[in-house]
């Protein structure tokens, strides 16, 4: 019944340079204030954002990230799903510790941005490529 | 790529920081401060985010970094105008910016600079009994 | 669930050529079952608003309340649900300012003379109207959950008054449980405080919180970490001795945060620390 937002639709961004970083932080702002998440709420998702589209950059070489507003009936969230073609991830694990990194970073990325959303998921192998899901709700 | 600009107000570099960072921006900031630390020879550096949505691993690694810089140059960093919904992110997030001195805004962080290089002078007069060669260090 | 066109149509005009005598008859039943509480007028006004875009739905196409030649009936039943329930009314009050008009519809159809076209007819407008009725319920429950947690928001900020104690000392006293949502509105408001009025300390007193588990004490903990990180000094204050034997039982780690026991010790700390400061000597 709503078509608001283009519910459901979602908007594809190619991650390939530094700038297009900042272009998926502001997609998913825009996105986050529309779908009325708390001031906080927004800002933990964009921060989210921010570490993931990094990392597919850095260790994925590039790839895109699509970001869809979903209806869960009650209440309203952001979905936001990077994926890359790069080396995958072999020790998934250890890739999730606080402090581990392979990339001269702080290593929070994936475990801090676990950390900032309400759904985490990852489906990665070595040579596979990685596919990250991630969801924050509206309250 | 945009740069950020780097204003002098008397002892002090006042660094503003309005627009969403690309990366590279961050680590041209890093550079320029060096530089006007040593040409400028100031001994304090403030670093304004009020206007900074979110501050990300990159960024939080971006000023642990000046704050490091700037003291091997002989000059203290004071990060100032966090706003709470970055402040509870970063806590999250895991992380703790150790090493960074902050202020909640620009005119505390100038007070809380005066203070440290009044109290570095004190020390000096006193343990050095140097009276009556003057102060060489406050302005 | 939609009609046929052809359904459709024929219930507009049945519902249009008999406009005035369906609406008197509906506006009856509505006024009755809500027992003088609006006025018939009032309710009349309604009742000629719905009829209007019920028969406007019907003539757009073959009807479908969820399609597009449907929206201003949508937007009529949403703005009817809305308004009874801030008004208080209950559930069913609400929903018989729709079903009523089935009553309506028997009144003016002569349902036993009547051919089996237009028997069949009647059945679609009864299924029409069970969708209209839903549509409304499902509304007006949603209208009272947004009033619940409006409420419930405003009990929170109400609970947790951020209260300024001296130049650059804000204090929140806490009172009564705290459980997770109410403790991350605590840190945002206490947080907020800080910058609002510049001030460098903050003394979080929970003299009147009953009990702290695990949970409530990281939530304080990641305050004092957050208003570090924004440059300001919590001191925790009114810890009992049985939250201290807790605090210590759960192996929560205070590590460097300044603990107080009473309100009045924590200000004077904040004061010592800020005179310190202004002589320059405490960093």
């Amino acid at each position: 019944m709503t078509t608001d937002l283009g519910l459901g639709e979602p908007q594809v961004l190619t991650i390939a340079a530094d700038q297009d970083v900042v272009r998926v932080r502001q997609l998913v702002r825009t996105l986050a204030v529309a779908t009325k998440l708390s001031l906080v709420d927004q800002t933990k998702l964009v921060t989210a954002a921010s570490e993931l589209a990094r990392n597919t950059l850095v260790y994925g070489g590039g790839g895109g990230a699509e970001v869809t507003v979903i209806d869960g009936g009650r209440r309203k969230g952001i979905r936001i799903v990077f994926s890359d073609d790069g080396p995958g991830i072999a020790d998934l694990d250890l890739a999730l510790t606080d402090g581990y990194t392979t990339g001269g970073g702080l290593g929070l990325g994936l475990s801090g941005a676990r950390r900032l959303v309400d759904e985490f998921d990852i489906d990665t192998a070595a040579g596979q490529g990685t596919r990250i899901t991630v969801t924050k709700w509206a309250r | 790529m945009e740069r950020v600009p780097v204003l002098k107000i008397g002892d002090i570099l006042l660094v503003s920081i309005q627009v969403d960072m690309q990366d590279q921006t961050a680590l041209a900031l890093q550079e320029d401060l060096a530089d006007r630390i040593v040409t400028t020879g100031c001994h304090g550096v403030i670093i304004d985010i009020t206007g900074l949505d979110i501050v990300d691993s990159f960024v939080g690694r971006m000023l642990s970094s000046i704050a490091s810089i700037s003291r091997v140059l002989d000059a203290e960093t004071v990060v100032v105008g966090m706003r709470p919904a970055v402040a509870i992110t970063l806590v999250e997030l895991g992380l703790s910016l150790d090493g960074i001195r902050t202020a909640l805004n620009v005119e505390l962080g100038m007070e809380l600079l005066a203070r440290a290089r009044a109290a570095e002078s004190d020390d000096f007069d006193l343990d050095l009994d140097l009276d009556g060669f003057g102060s060489s260090a406050t302005p | 669930m939609g009609l046929t066109a052809e359904e459709s149509s024929r219930l507009a005009a049945l519902l249009d050529t008999n406009a005035e005598k369906l609406t008197a008859s509906w506006t009856d039943t509505v006024t009755a079952s809500l027992r003088g509480r609006l006025t018939r007028a009032e309710l009349l006004r309604q009742v000629n608003d719905l009829h209007g875009a019920i028969v406007e739905a019907l003539r757009s196409a073959d009807f479908d309340l969820t399609a597009g030649g449907s929206g201003s009936l949508r937007a009529a039943l949403v703005d009817l649900s809305r308004s009874r329930a801030r008004q208080g009314f209950s559930a069913s009050e609400t929903a018989v300012t729709v079903f009523a008009l089935k009553r309506a519809l028997f009144d003016v159809v002569d349902v036993r003379s009547a051919d089996p076209q237009v028997l069949g007819d009647l059945i679609a407008a009864g299924l029409m109207i069970d969708d209209l009725g839903l549509f409304t319920f499902e509304n007006y429950a949603k209208t009272r959950e947004e009033l619940i947690a409006d409420q419930a928001e405003q009990l929170l900020e109400l609970a947790t008054p951020v209260v300024k104690l001296w130049e650059g000392v804000v204090a929140i006293p806490l009172v009564g449980t705290l459980d997770s949502a109410r403790a991350q509105v605590v840190m945002e408001r206490l947080l907020e405080t800080l910058v609002d009025t510049s001030s460098p300390y903050a003394i979080i007193d929970i003299t009147g919180v009953p009990a702290v588990d695990t949970q409530v004490a990281q939530h304080i903990l990641k305050t004092v970490v957050a208003a570090r990180l924004m440059g300001a000094e919590c001191i925790i204050s009114g810890i009992r001795p049985q939250i201290a034997q807790t605090i210590v039982a759960l192996g929560i780690e205070f590590g460097d945060i300044a603990t107080k026991a009473t309100l009045a010790d924590a200000l004077r700390h904040a004061l010592r620390m800020i005179e310190a400061s202004r002589k320059g000597r405490s960093n």
